[in-house]
Parts: structure tokens; sequence; C-alpha cells
């Protein structure tokens, strides 16, 4: 009996099937997010346009993706679509669209607050410079602002990583449900298999979610003494 | 701020109206419901001829749907399962469905069928379309053995434990008043409040403290089969016809074989034991009696 949980994880190909799961996981995020921090630095800019119509759009669009439930989005593409369209999306590509929507959303709003923390004069000297308006945000302001949005973005990026364990809900197994299999599995032969396993898991996000933001302080470090 | 607030509510207005158009298409008659809900269902021959069949399945409740070690699905909704498309000719492409998404996977017609311990209700029957069943739960009721209690006359002036929201809640509390509930939230609560002796004893679907009772000592099923008989049934897209008699012939037809009866050899008994009789969980033929 001792040692069973433990062993469980070694039985068959059940670690094989949890990094599989961990793969999953990994891949749908860090492509989501990847995209994201592209798309979301274009949004935050279009955010900061002196334009009524865009801003209420953009705001729109913000606050949809942020009020409504990940788990809500994911249905609605998944099922909604083949419903009303009969456009038929895979699980995975379902995943991608509504992390990457979801995203740079968010993203987007981190871009804008960042932008407008920015001081006045660093455009207008720019501008002072004869540069023009792409050269003042290429050179200028996006540097800075991506300094000033790591914390936000390394949260984003680990809240996204986690959030991914919603997206069993349209068919896609990652390390979570995985986990759960296993669990259910040996309900019967090892009851105190779920312990272990989610220890694993909790080991394995860990992992995952350490380095970037052990990475984030050094680059705030970094920057910081510069 | 006032007509940003106005805008996303038309938005959402906007959203849910498509939603409630493309669920009313869903409704109708068979011929113009597959034209009219963009998502089809396919026929048998069209299964055939793409090789592969498409299943929904539990992949974490054991014993009927679950992953072994290996990564293989096993249990006695797949036990089924494999027989369909050894039948059919065609490969399975299983697909993992969670309990709150069966009804989903078959309005878009993303799995042919869902074999994934589904009861009938008439609330699902008014979206999906069940096959004959395959088998049937009722309420079992767990007791110490000390004071083993085998019918539920015995039950009188006792304490019988259930889950809040159950059918054992319902059943009891409207056929025996004179049974005094002892109610909780959670499964895992009724479980530790039997095994501290806070009440005689518990009531829920009989397939679960009959696995329960199996695990603990001490404690033994007395009743395992009482109340309202739940049928489980494969279930196919809304109008799918072609399929469902198909299957509905094919379930006919095992129960010369008792195929059922295999099944629960195979995947139920290593789990229960002798502790339950095929006779309370298996239905051969699609006939309950």
């Amino acid at each position: 009996m001792d040692n069973m949980g433990l062993g469980i994880i070694f039985e068959g190909n059940n670690l094989l099937r949890l990094l599989g799961g961990l793969w999953i996981t990994i891949k749908i995020s860090f492509i989501s997010v990847f995209v994201s921090i592209f798309l979301g630095i274009i949004l935050g800019m279009i955010m900061t346009v002196n334009s009524r119509i865009i801003r209420v759009i953009t705001k729109i669009y913000l606050e949809f993706m942020r009020i409504t439930p990940q788990l809500v989005l994911l249905f609605v593409i998944y099922f909604g679509a083949t419903k009303v369209f009969g456009i038929d999306i895979d699980g995975q590509t379902s995943a991608f669209i509504v992390f990457i929507l979801w995203g740079t959303a968010e993203m987007g709003d981190l871009v804008r607050g960042a932008i407008l923390s920015i001081p006045k004069h660093q455009f207008e000297s720019g501008t002072a410079l004869a540069l023009k308006k792409h050269q003042v945000y290429l050179y200028i302001i996006i540097p800075q602002t991506i300094r000033r949005l790591i914390p936000q973005a390394i949260n984003l990026t680990t809240r996204m990583i986690k959030t991914t364990s919603l997206i069993v809900m349209i068919g896609v197994v990652e390390v979570l449900k995985v986990g759960q299999q296993i669990i259910e599995a040996n309900r019967y032969t090892a009851p105190d298999a779920a312990l272990w396993i989610y220890g694993v898991i909790f080991f394995l996000y860990f992992i995952v979610c350490y380095p970037i933001s052990k990475a984030a302080t050094i680059l705030e470090k970094k920057w910081a003494s510069n | 701020m006032k007509k940003i607030t106005k805008k996303l509510f038309s938005a959402v207005l906007a959203l849910t109206l498509a939603f409630a158009v493309g669920c009313s298409n869903n409704e109708g008659s068979s011929k113009s419901e597959n034209s009219g809900s963009k998502a089809a269902y396919r026929t048998v021959q069209e299964i055939k001829d793409s090789g592969k069949i498409k299943i929904g399945v539990f992949s974490d409740k054991n014993p009927f749907g679950y992953i072994d070690s290996d990564g293989k699905y096993q249990g006695y909704d797949v036990y089924f399962a494999e027989r369909i498309g050894k039948d059919l000719g065609v490969e399975i492409e299983y697909i993992s469905v969670e309990p709150a998404s069966r009804v989903e996977y078959l309005e878009t017609a993303k799995v042919d069928i869902i074999l994934a311990n589904f009861t009938v209700t008439d609330e699902r029957k008014e979206k999906v379309d069940f096959a004959l069943p395959y088998m049937k739960v009722a309420l079992g009721v767990v007791s110490n053995d000390n004071n083993l209690i085998t019918d539920v006359k015995q039950l009188e002036g006792k304490k019988l434990i259930v889950a809040k929201g159950t059918t054992a809640e319902t059943y009891f509390s409207q056929n025996h008043p004179e049974i005094e509930l002892l109610k909780f939230d959670q499964y895992t609560e009724t479980f530790n409040a039997l095994i501290d002796g806070r009440g005689d004893a518990l009531s829920t679907d009989n397939t679960e403290v009959l696995a329960w009772a199996l695990q603990n000592e001490g404690f033994t099923v007395g009743i395992d089969s009482i109340g309202a008989i739940d049928t489980i049934a494969p279930a196919v897209t809304k109008g799918n016809t072609d399929l469902l008699n198909w299957i509905n012939d094919e379930i006919k037809a095992l129960a010369e074989e008792e195929f059922f009866h295999k099944g629960f050899e195979e995947t139920l008994k290593p789990v229960y034991g002798d502790a339950v009789k095929p006779e309370n969980l298996v239905v051969e033929g699609g006939i309950v009696e």
C-alpha cells in the first residue's frame, strides 16, 4: 500500500501521457501569449488614438472579452460557430482563437495604460528631433512601454497558462485532465493516488511558470540598473 | 460611459439572438432540420464511407469510461462502442466528453454517438434522440454491518443520509416522509457521516454505494435497488433516425448472445465483484423489466 500512489505515475505510459498533456498546455498557452503580446501592442497603440469611434469599438471589444468567462468564449467558438454558421472548428484551433482574442484584449489594455503613463514630453521631444510618428513609437515609446509592461504581462502569461485547464471542456485533453484520468482509472486500486498526481501536476505547472517569472525579475533588475 | 454600456448591451443582445436563431433551427421535422441546422449529422452510409465513427465517451469515469495506464479507452460504455465500430466495419475515434458538454456535442454533430453513461430524461429527449437502453440505475442503501438495513421499513425512525439535489433526496422525501433525512452538500461528507455514525444508513445511486461498500469494510449494501429506475442509453443527434435505427437493431440483435452480460463480466465485475447482480444493472435488447 505504501507508495502505491507514487508508483501509479510510473505505471505504463502514465508519465509520458502527463508530459504529453503538459506539451498541449505549453503549446496552446505559449503560442497564444506570443501572438497576444504582438497584437496587444498594436491594439494598445490603436486605443490611444484620439478618435471617439475607435475608442468606443476597442472598449466594447475589451469589455466583452473581459466580462465573458473564458469557458463561455470556448463554447461560443467551438459549438456556437458550428450551430450558427456550420463551420466546424476543432478543439485546439478554438482554444487558440479564444486565448488569442482574450490575450490581445487584456494585453492591449495593459499596453494602453503603459503608453499613457509615459510622459508627454517624450513624444514631443521625439517630434522635435524631426522623427516621424512611427519612428517616435518604434525608438522611443515602445521600448519604454515594454519595460513598464513586464510585471503585468508576466502576470497575464501565467494566468493564461493556468486557464488552459478549461480547454478540456471542448475535448482537448491537457495535463490536468490526464491527471484526473489517471486518478479515476486507479480509484479502486489506489485511492490515495489523487494526492500524488496533483502533486506532480503542481510541480509541472511550477517548472513552467517559475522560469518565466524568474526571467522577468532578471530583466527588470537589469533595466533598472541601466 | 452610458453610450458604451448601451452599445455593449446591444452587442450582447445581437449575439444572443444569433444563438436563439441557431438553436431554434435544430428543432422541426427531420428532413428540413438537417439542412436548417448548419451542423449536419451523418447517416450510417456516410459513416461507413468515411471509414471512421466519432463516439463521445467519458475518460474519467471508472468503470464506465476511462483510460488505462497504456492510454487506451476502457469500461462498460467503451466495450459497447468497440462492438459498434466492429459491426459497422469502421475505425473508432474516441472523443473525451464532460457531463455538461454531452448535449452540445450531439447538437453540433461533432460526434456521431454519445456513449457516456447518458441517463435518459425528458428534458434531454427534447434535444437529442435516445436509442434503446443498455443499462439501468436505481438507488441503493448502504449501512453498517452491525445494524444492517435490508428493507425500507427498518428505516422508520432512523436517520438516512443523502446528498442534496440527488434523486435519493427527492425519492425519500416524496415517498417515505416517515424517514428522517440527514442532508449534506457534498458526496464525501455523506460517506464520512456514515462512517462517523451520524446516520444509520446512506442512499445514493446504487452503482456508487456498491463500489463504496467494497472499499470500506464493515459496510454492506442491504438494499441494492429501490426507487424509480433510470435508464442509460446511447444518444444521437436529434433527427438522425438512420443511425438511431441502426443502433436499436444492433442492441436487439446483441440480446441473443447476451452481449451486455459479457460487458458486465469484463468491465464491471472486476470492480463490483459479487456485490452486484448483473440483473440489477444490465439491460439486454432494450427491455427493462
